[in-house]
């Protein structure tokens, strides 16, 4: 390991100590401490959700009961772009699905994958509230809207 | 007290918009999603170049979605005036007529607000245009219209008004009477009668409350909450505000969904800014009224916007709903009495309180009143937020405001309540929106998600979509949501692969009615709405896809078989080399054919195919 990512190692872990420390003793810590520390790290590392549930005093089974309940968070390490696509009611009436397949294609990932060099994940979403655009998709902050498969790989290029 | 009204009178006289060109860019999420960041640097370089004294700011979703983006210019002294589907490239061409040579662009114009100055010729004015001509806008009066991240300007638009006349003299009791006399129904869906939830958390013993405001908006196809959240955040905090004094709350929740973090931000900056007047926070105005909001970001969880769930989920626990009573009005957060509504119950708070309970109540029906913001979504013309009075017909929305189909097709059903809705026919089409009448037919006013469907799009296929959204959302909790969802999507599944007995429709149903009767939380008792109403209004489907094998829609992929008509085909080989699965072969400039043993059935061939030689069936 080199000083650079040991320098980032302890960059994280004083994020997180930070974290901990603004949540010591207010009720209803846990959901936005393990998204705290899922923006810190990209995802939850079980060591990451075992140093929460010794600092609120909780049972590690209830940190994963909850982690695993909601879909925003991640048990594993993600890539550097987050894919979502959007699969609402107006998207499916509009095509989305055939927009996942397109984006699957080009990038040769499933849904919920990560492609081998780490550069894009692909997930999908129930809704991004944007359904007078659909079909729609983010890659990370960015949302594209009234999209079509050929539209795809010039937007992937960008990434 | 004094001070805010001397504020607002002053921010109403130096009107910002008053001696100053000024462009406004739409900036919520689908004005951002449509391109608007691009347009906004590119009107700001263009301003630049040309050295021109022009305010820009921006504003949130006016509600044509279909436009967007969306630039407003405005003269001094002159109307101002929306222009959509703004490109950079139109940019220069826009700032040199209209800013320049002061004449709009007609052509590039939608609509115009005159207010007090002489409208342009050929523009349609905004109240009576064909897609605002039917509307009235209360909650959505200040979208797209003001600069949502400005105290100022909320409160120079008749902001605070409602707090400034409750604190000063109004008891919780009238401030409840008010809304009771309103009829405001709860607009998260169910339409539970506002001012009776606040009387019974009012009544609740116990001196700690709380105010919670259910912004967790998971119904795909439907974003009227953070459009409401991004455009006027002021008016839910204020009605939030109003609430807290009624039941007698110091503490209130804004639970909202992560998807949404431009709601997330402009919230955050709102409740800074109205602590920093002391409009929030301790000592309110000077009344010695408390009243501390924090917001919680949701994790994803459909089931969250039960609002049992919901409560767990801020108590940082799995969203699971819990058996009703208690109600959260005697035991919500913490085991405290708790209030919860929805984003657009909040916001019509603050304009019910300033004009009247009477006022709202006379507007809509006799058991639906005020109005309703809706989506409107899919295969219509113009998509986009709209706000109408209760009691108008699902046609009026569909075809006048929305001008009828996209491709002027067939129109087939509309989709009201999201998941948890129905799927109405044409021959609904004149039904009154209010709750009562839709649930009568089958669907739910739900939170305001109006999905239109033409004739490309398959009943079976949409049932089976929504059953697998809810299996997916189901926490598992129950057993009749459960197990009841993951037998019916089967068994839908099951049919659109072609492979359904007619005895499934009666399984199908027997579930359906089962799990709508017996499952503990909203999200069981609705999921069978979808179901139910296909199996209603377009049973043929469900018939042709079992007994002939045969998708009328032409969407179920695996009933979809795909032709090459020897005739037509010229034997380019375009869709030879667009097959995925190599199912094509031909010789050059001789008919093609399709293996149907390989033939995926993903229609790449079609598309490609300039000739029309291929066909589906």
């Amino acid at each position: 390991m080199d000083a650079g990512s040991n320098n980032d190692v302890n960059i994280k872990a004083k994020a997180l100590a930070d974290a901990l420390e603004r949540y010591a003793g207010t009720r209803g810590a846990l959901i936005p401490l393990l998204q705290e520390a899922q923006e810190i790290y990209g995802y939850l590392p079980r060591e990451i959700m075992q140093e929460i549930a010794g600092k609120l005093k909780i049972p590690f089974s209830q940190v994963y009961g909850v982690a695993t309940f909601y879909t925003q968070f991640h048990l594993k390490p993600r890539g550097r772009n987050i894919i979502r696509v959007c699969q609402g009611t107006a998207c499916h009436v509009r095509g989305g699905a055939r927009l996942l397949e397109a984006i699957s294609a080009a990038l040769g990932i499933g849904k919920n994958e990560t492609t081998a060099d780490g550069r894009f994940t692909l997930e999908t979403v129930a809704c991004l509230g944007s359904c007078g655009l659909a079909p729609v998709m983010m890659i990370n902050e960015e949302t594209y809207g009234r999209l079509v498969p050929e539209k795809i790989p010039a937007i992937l290029e960008k990434y | 007290m004094q001070d805010l009204k001397e504020w607002r009178e002053t921010l109403q006289q130096q009107s910002h918009r008053g001696d100053r060109p000024s462009l406004t860019v739409g900036m919520s999420t689908c004005g951002q999603a449509a391109g608007g960041a691009k347009v906004m640097a590119a009107l700001a370089e263009e301003i630049a170049r040309r050295g021109l004294q022009v305010d820009i700011s921006q504003t949130s979703c006016i509600g044509m979605c279909y436009a967007e983006p969306i630039v407003e210019v405005a003269l001094p002294g002159k109307p101002r005036v929306f222009y959509g589907d703004v490109t950079p490239e139109r940019v220069p061409g826009l700032i040199e007529k209209h800013l320049v040579q002061g004449e709009p662009v007609r052509e590039w114009a939608l609509i115009q607000l005159s207010g007090e100055a002489t409208p342009y010729e050929g523009i349609p004015v905004m109240p009576g245009s064909t897609y605002y001509g039917r509307q009235v806008r209360v909650v959505t009066s200040r979208l797209g219209l003001t600069n949502p991240e400005s105290l100022e300007e909320y409160i120079a638009t008749g902001g605070y008004e409602a707090l400034e006349k409750v604190l000063s003299g109004m008891s919780p009791e009238q401030v409840i009477e008010e809304i009771k006399i309103s009829g405001l129904r709860g607009r998260g869906g169910a339409g539970f009668p506002t001012g009776l939830k606040w009387s019974f958390t009012r009544q609740a013993p116990g001196d700690k409350k709380y105010v919670v405001c259910n912004a967790d908006e998971g119904d795909p196809g439907a974003f009227m909450d953070r459009s409401v959240l991004e455009g006027d955040p002021f008016a839910v905090i204020e009605g939030m505000t109003i609430a807290a004094y009624a039941i007698g709350a110091d503490e209130g929740y804004i639970y909202c969904r992560a998807e949404y973090p431009l709601a997330i931000k402009r919230l955050k900056m709102a409740i800074t800014a109205a602590g920093e007047k002391g409009l929030l926070g301790r000592d309110i105005l000077g009344t010695g009224f408390n009243f501390d909001l924090h917001i919680k970001a949701g994790a994803g969880a459909f089931v969250c916007g039960e609002e049992t769930a919901l409560l767990a989920s801020i108590e940082g626990k799995r969203g699971m709903p819990r058996v009703r009573p208690p109600f959260p009005a005697q035991q919500g957060l913490w085991g405290k009495p708790t209030n919860i509504n929805n984003v657009e119950t909040y916001a019509n708070v603050p304009f019910i309180i300033k004009n009247g309970g009477q006022w709202f109540a006379a507007m809509g029906t006799e058991k639906s009143k005020g109005t309703k913001v809706f989506c409107l979504t899919g295969k219509v013309k113009k998509t986009g937020l709209i706000e109408v009075p209760m009691g108008i017909t699902l046609r009026e929305i569909i075809f006048d405001i929305a001008g009828g189909i996209q491709d002027d097709k067939q129109f087939k059903a509309v989709q009201i309540g999201g998941p948890s809705g129905g799927c109405l026919p044409e021959d609904k089409l004149d039904l009154p929106v209010d709750y009562d009448s839709l649930t009568r037919a089958g669907a739910i006013m739900g939170s305001g998600g109006m999905v239109v469907m033409d004739e490309n799009t398959c009943m079976v296929d949409v049932a089976r979509f929504f059953l697998n959204f809810t299996q997916a959302e189901s926490c598992g909790k129950c057993t009749p949501c459960r197990e009841g969802t993951k037998r019916m999507l089967e068994i839908l599944t099951r049919i659109c692969e072609g492979q359904g007995k007619m005895e499934d429709l009666d399984t199908l149903e027997t579930l359906a009615r089962v799990v709508k009767n017996t499952a503990l939380c909203g999200l069981g008792q609705t999921c069978p709405n979808p179901i139910l109403s296909t199996l209603q209004y377009f049973r043929q489907e469900y018939e042709a896809h079992i007994k002939d094998k045969r998708c009328p829609a032409h969407v179920c992929q695996a009933l979809l078989v795909y032709t090459i008509d020897a005739g037509k085909c010229t034997g380019c080989g375009a869709c030879a080399r667009a097959c995925p699965a190599g199912a094509i072969s031909g010789e050059k400039k001789q008919p093609h054919r399709i293996d149907p043993a390989l033939c995926i059935k993903c229609g790449s061939c079609m598309e490609k195919c300039k000739f029309g030689a291929i066909s589906r069936l």
